[in-house]
């Protein structure tokens, strides 16, 4: 029973995977391009051995971004602000890295320890919000995610960027030096004649091993998830769900703030205005896919990278690389649904294997 | 009278002090008719998209897909009237719109899904489908670009009140008022000659269905049902009301009216489709709906409030500095309250708050760009964390219904 519960928890993302690619296959064949064709292009440049790397590198953050955002679903609150956190934690952390000159080990965990703690602290305004004042986080974190990116904007232009020496127009802060950058594992590895692969993706799986041990093995997780399945429950057994929210919205931020960390001590080395965006969404459709599930949203990130790095190579073939964003965005919607008619299924099966052993008794 | 005044005085006090600081030169955008027609202009998307969130939460969906299903609307509607003529542009935006209300309402209803993930997937379902769309459909425009669409020409005529707005070479009389430049007189004039002046007749179609939804809703057998399913789904059922059928046609109903919102957004304030230019309009729109405790007459006042903020962020950097005052005024009025009920904690809180804006505002002579531009997202926050009123949403709204079951 066990076994087959597990499988059939697995048929839902590979259903979803299934409609996603019937759906972008029916897509492509409307405008005219040979779908076969266009799937070989892409898998083959996908599994080359420069697109494995640029798509681990992808799913380092995208991977931090899901944990944060599953560290909300698990106690049914839905941080749709990871965006603007790990933003906000990205920048002050840069800007701060680049002022200070430390020994390297103090130095990135400095840079780390400020992104955790201002991305947290963002965070806890919308859990604030929320126990205090009765608004609902999506509702806020999504108006903070605007009230955000205008923070950001100001600060970058125009208190950071004052300092800079470099005689560039782009509002950017200064670099960070040596000390602050994470070293990539090429030469750990022994791997020739390819791009860096960035060291942070030692970082991202413990992220994954912490999620897993505060979301299941700490008296905290058991009360998030408590409150999440059942709120009237958990206030019987004593949770506080006030401050479980205001917490679990700042554990969730403190993820967020990671998830800049990897382009800004890899490959990046300071905050611009091009600092890769959008990673909070992504990390949505990650955590829905991989269920919240520590390993299923691994793969859920690799996946999502594997598809957008795949899809450069459709320009030169002049196939709209945007049919990536539809098979992210169906492979997200059909998982969900599968993922519902899975467990009504389950639970169906269970009820007549009930009824079944009752009868016969 | 007076009892309404001291139950909202968080409202009016506030548009007494905007009053008040526009007498200041310097702040006079801030009750000009183009700032208020700008406001209403800017309200309408926003109202459409808290009504289409009424109709959906009235018949027990939650639908935070709003969002996606306005991104949709802007899409259709600028391509149908990039090809067609504005009307079209209309009706394909509502269209577009309600087809992912039906994709909504397939997750929510027949599949149960949580309706917060499924709009949420609606989203980001949204912003791939117009991305794609939009390479796909203008692929050989000159101006090619995945994220904007060609310039939309062809204007639909516009109305203005004759006689009191100066419509068809007739007096303006409220132009007239307002160009006196009388304390107050004038302001309210200007108010009234911006509510009434150059409403194009999109508008009006639009002004139109506020009143059409609260008829539908509260006066015909069908909004009855409507209403009925979101409040008691078994009983309804039992009564022979087809639940799953008023559910979807709530969702697709709110999906039309956040593709109209969309729609709206493309032929009236930019002309053209451009990704991210909803900018969290439909979440303001879900917000109004809140503020409004999901009736229409409320989710107007509420994106009036939302479209001035918005309306003050496009025009008139100076008139945001002005708020900085309000603000500093309004956090005086609650810390004298907190005082008065005793919690000084608060109040201390709030004084600090209350000179730090004041402090501010002396020192400065306007507010940097990058934050006029989330005026209204803030506004949507302070409003809603500080509009301390009783909600009274629909009791099922956000609870899976399965036929046959009790709950």
């Amino acid at each position: 029973m066990k076994l087959s519960l597990r499988f059939t928890s697995l048929l839902a993302p590979v259903f979803a995977l299934i409609v996603a690619f019937g759906l972008s296959t029916l897509m492509l064949y409307l405008i005219g391009e040979d779908p076969i064709e266009t799937f070989k292009i892409m898998y083959d440049y996908g599994k080359s051995g420069k697109s494995i790397v640029s798509i681990l590198n992808r799913s380092v953050p995208l991977y931090i971004s899901a944990v944060a955002v599953a560290v909300g679903f698990k106690m049914g609150l839905f941080n749709i602000g990871v965006e603007s956190q790990y933003l906000m934690g990205s920048l002050l952390s840069a800007a701060l890295g680049a002022a200070v000159a430390l020994p390297s080990i103090l130095h990135i965990s400095l840079i780390i320890f400020v992104a955790i703690l201002s991305s947290a602290l963002w965070a806890a305004i919308a859990g604030y919000l929320k126990v205090k004042k009765g608004v609902h986080e999506v509702i806020s974190t999504i108006m903070l995610n605007y009230i955000g990116t205008g923070i950001i904007a100001y600060l970058l232009a125009n208190i950071f960027f004052e300092k800079v020496e470099l005689s560039t127009t782009a509002p950017q802060t200064d670099l960070l030096p040596e000390s602050a950058r994470i070293p990539s594992l090429n030469a750990f590895l022994g791997i020739e004649d390819l791009p860096n692969l960035h060291g942070f993706i030692i970082g991202a799986v413990l992220v994954g091993i912490l999620y897993y041990w505060i979301v299941w093995k700490t008296s905290l997780g058991f009360d998030l998830r408590a409150t999440g399945s059942s709120p009237i429950a958990a206030k019987f057994s004593g949770a506080n769900p006030g401050k479980l929210t205001i917490f679990a919205m700042m554990i969730s931020g403190g993820f967020a703030g990671l998830i800049g960390i990897a382009p800004l001590t890899g490959y990046f080395f300071k905050y611009t205005t091009d600092f890769p965006s959008g990673l909070g969404f992504a990390g949505i459709t990650v955590a829905l896919l991989g269920r919240n599930h520590p390993i299923g949203m691994a793969f859920g990130a690799i996946l999502l990278s594997f598809l957008e790095r795949s899809a450069q190579i459709l320009d030169l073939y002049d196939v709209p690389k945007e049919i990536e964003k539809i098979m992210q965005a169906v492979i997200v919607l059909s998982v969900v649904v599968a993922y519902e008619v899975v467990k009504r299924y389950v639970t169906n099966r269970q009820i007549k294997e009930a009824s079944k052993v009752v009868s016969n008794a | 009278m007076l009892k309404t005044l001291k139950k909202n005085y968080l409202i009016f006090l506030p548009i007494a002090f905007i009053a008040v600081i526009a007498q200041v030169d310097k702040y006079d955008q801030l009750t000009t008719s183009g700032t208020f027609g700008a406001a209403i202009r800017l309200a309408i998307p926003i109202c459409l998209a808290g009504l289409g969130g009424m109709f959906s939460e009235r018949s027990g969906v939650v639908n935070i897909g709003l969002e996606g299903m306005m991104i949709m609307g802007t899409w259709f509607g600028a391509w149908a009237a990039w090809m067609y003529g504005p009307w079209y542009g209309i009706l394909a935006g509502i269209i577009g719109g309600a087809m992912f209300g039906l994709i909504h309402a397939v997750g929510t209803v027949t599949f149960q899904v949580d309706h917060i993930v499924s709009g949420v997937a609606i989203n980001i379902l949204a912003a791939g489908v117009a991305r794609f769309l939009n390479v796909v459909a203008y692929a050989d425009q000159p101006t090619q670009s995945a994220t904007q669409s060609p310039r939309i020409d062809g204007q639909v005529g516009d109305f203005t009140l004759p006689y009191l707005s100066g419509g068809g070479e007739t007096p303006s009389l409220f132009g007239y008022l307002q160009d006196l430049d009388l304390p107050f007189l004038s302001d309210f004039a200007g108010l009234l000659l911006g509510a009434t002046s150059n409403l194009s007749y999109i508008s009006i179609f639009a002004l139109t269905l506020i009143p059409i939804a609260a008829w539908t809703l509260w006066s015909t057998p069908f909004g009855l049902q409507m209403r009925s399913v979101g409040e008691l789904p078994t009983g309804s059922e039992s009564l022979g009301v087809n639940v799953y059928l008023m559910k979807y046609i709530g969702v697709m109903i709110s999906g039309g009216f956040a593709g109209l919102a969309g729609a709206y957004l493309v032929l009236e304030s930019s002309g053209i489709y451009r990704e991210g230019q909803t900018a969290g309009r439909g979440f303001i729109g879900l917000a109004s709906m809140i503020f409004g405790n999901y009736k229409p007459l409320g989710i107007f006042m509420g994106s009036g409030l939302f479209g001035y903020a918005d309306a003050l962020q496009l025009r008139s950097d100076d008139a945001v500095h002005g708020l900085l005052v309000l603000i500093s005024l309004i956090l005086l009025i609650i810390s004298i309250k907190q005082i008065i009920e005793k919690k000084y904690l608060s109040a201390s809180i709030s004084i600090m708050l209350c000179l730090g804006f004041l402090i501010w505002f002396l020192n400065s002579e306007t507010v940097p760009s990058e934050f006029v531009y989330f005026t209204p997202h803030i506004t949507t926050l302070i409003v809603l964390s500080s509009a301390s009123q009783k909600l009274r949403m629909p009791k099922k709204v956000g609870q899976p219904y399965r036929k046959g079951e009790l709950n």
